[in-house]
């Protein structure tokens, strides 16, 4: 242990450049560079507010607001788990020819994407004021889920990481479990119905949909579900345990497949 | 002046040589059912033991496929061995391929400092170390212009200033001097030099003999994962010269 506190203090520097170049090559040669993370998110609510408005008939000047907390959680949890699935092989260079702590990698891709999504946040808090959302102390709560995504998003990244050395296939596999966790995470509908019928379950199981859903609450200044809460913390933590035991259980291995 | 700063015991390197590489989860399953899950073992590197002393410059000779890069890296960490143990001090900056670690995306400066990390060093270690790189690695102005722009031999001159620039123990050059024009071969090599005076410790893989015998004092060959000979460099250079012609 004090070895590996040891080791992650060396390479504490790696580990900074790796997370700043996730950011600079993210938009690098794009004319708005960094503002794009503050746009896109904005352009697809703007999207999905004229689709799913009309079509599902819901008229509150609110609905913007919602929309965009769930698509922003949704997709740093979907671009980061993605990354990690990737970044070993993506690193097989740098790992084939010197020794780095591998689960920096991962790590550093979470991490770069979470940054990112911390500034993406910015237009959520003035898309809410514009659309007289307007903050309470219940909102500053919203760092309790956010930690949470965090956690979750790291622990499935750490899985998916050691999983798509030894399985390329886990690429397009975890592409369509995406979409899966995408439509039970409520984005662009309320789920009320669902949740007071039998097949709450599908929704309630998915603990991104659990984090979205408290998240959603402090926007909006209501207290968050407890039970939720409990459970996308108790899975988040799970799944941390799991994916940094295989991790480090496999990592010594990935090199002869990669 | 016997310090030991590399001691390697019993060490062996297996490898798996899946007969088909098996990749996907389809086939893994499918390959399990009819139990065809079969390796053939192969063993890289066996049987080694040999320690290093401060200040050596050890020549690692012998045909291709002898095991000569698997052993740099398992010396460098990157391979974990099967058996036995690597047991090293110092900062070790391995060489076993220039710019491992680069980012095409990146300009030569920010990849002198995320080389630099990946070696181990500190931001601000690198700033002071900037100017000296930039001017050995005779860039120039190329050095603001992204990777994926230059030249192979403009790439293994930065690997190289870095490399070199930031003073290790021990230095694992694996067939790195070949590289870049005669100009800078023979700058490289009198940097080298120098840096062998300050007392670092070299070992080098290289297929000329020439260059071996004027760079090192001990020198080993490997012959099928095994050391055939180690000791000073006349004799092993001798042996190793009849054993080729």
């Amino acid at each position: 242990m004090k070895e590996k506190i040891q080791e992650f203090r060396q390479y504490n520097n790696l580990f900074t450049e790796l997370v700043r170049k996730g950011i600079k090559l993210k938009y690098r040669r794009s004319y708005l560079g960094i503002v794009w993370s503050m746009i896109e998110p904005l352009l697809t609510m703007i999207v999905l507010t004229v689709v799913f408005g009309t079509l599902l008939g819901h008229k509150e000047k609110a609905f913007p607001v919602y929309i965009l907390a769930g698509r922003l959680l949704y997709s740093l949890f979907s671009q980061s788990t993605t990354a990690a699935l990737k970044s070993i092989r993506k690193n097989e260079a740098m790992i084939k020819k010197v020794y780095v702590p591998k689960y920096l990698y991962p790590l550093s891709d979470v991490v770069f994407n979470y940054i990112l999504f911390a500034i993406s946040l910015i237009v959520l808090f003035v898309v809410s004021l514009v659309l007289g959302v307007y903050p309470t102390l219940r909102t500053l709560l919203a760092v309790i889920p956010l930690i949470v995504l965090f956690a979750l998003s790291l622990g499935v990244g750490m899985i998916l990481s050691t999983i798509g050395v030894f399985f390329r296939d886990m690429e397009y596999l975890w592409n369509v479990g995406l979409m899966l966790v995408m439509y039970t995470c409520a984005i662009f509908y309320y789920p009320d119905k669902i949740l007071s019928s039998g097949v709450r379950w599908i929704l309630s199981c998915n603990p991104l949909f659990c984090v979205i859903s408290c998240f959603r609450d402090c926007v909006f200044g209501r207290p968050m579900n407890a039970e939720m809460l409990l459970y996308a913390t108790g899975f988040a933590l799970v799944t941390l345990v799991i994916g940094s035991i295989a991790f480090e259980k496999n990592q010594n291995r990935f090199i002869l497949y990669i | 002046m016997s310090e030991e700063i590399i001691r390697l015991s019993d060490v062996g390197m297996r490898f798996n040589l899946s007969t088909e590489k098996v990749d996907s989860l389809k086939e893994y399953f499918i390959k399990m059912m009819k139990r065809e899950l079969r390796f053939n073992e192969f063993w890289a590197l066996r049987h080694i033991t040999f320690s290093v002393e401060k200040g050596d410059r050890v020549g690692i000779l012998g045909l291709n496929g002898a095991g000569k890069s698997t052993l740099m890296k398992v010396i460098a960490g990157v391979f974990r061995p099967t058996e036995g143990e690597v047991v090293k001090q110092g900062v070790l900056a391995p060489m076993i391929e220039l710019g491992a670690g680069f980012d095409m995306q990146y300009t030569g400066e920010e990849n002198i400092f995320l080389y630099g990390a990946v070696l181990g060093h500190s931001r601000k270690y690198m700033e002071e170390k900037y100017d000296e790189i930039v001017a050995f690695s005779e860039l120039g102005k190329f050095i603001h212009v992204p990777l994926k722009n230059y030249s192979s031999g403009m790439k293994s001159r930065l690997g190289f200033s870095i490399a070199t620039a930031v003073s290790p123990d021990v230095l694992i050059l694996d067939e790195v001097l070949s590289v870049g024009d005669a100009k800078f071969k023979k700058k490289s090599e009198a940097k080298l030099v120098s840096m062998m005076n300050t007392g670092v410790t070299v070992l080098f893989v290289s297929h000329n003999l020439e260059q071996v015998r004027r760079i090192c004092n001990k020198a080993m060959i490997l012959d099928h994962g095994e050391i055939k000979h180690f000791g000073p460099i006349k004799e092993v250079a001798d042996i190793y010269e009849e054993m080729t012609k």
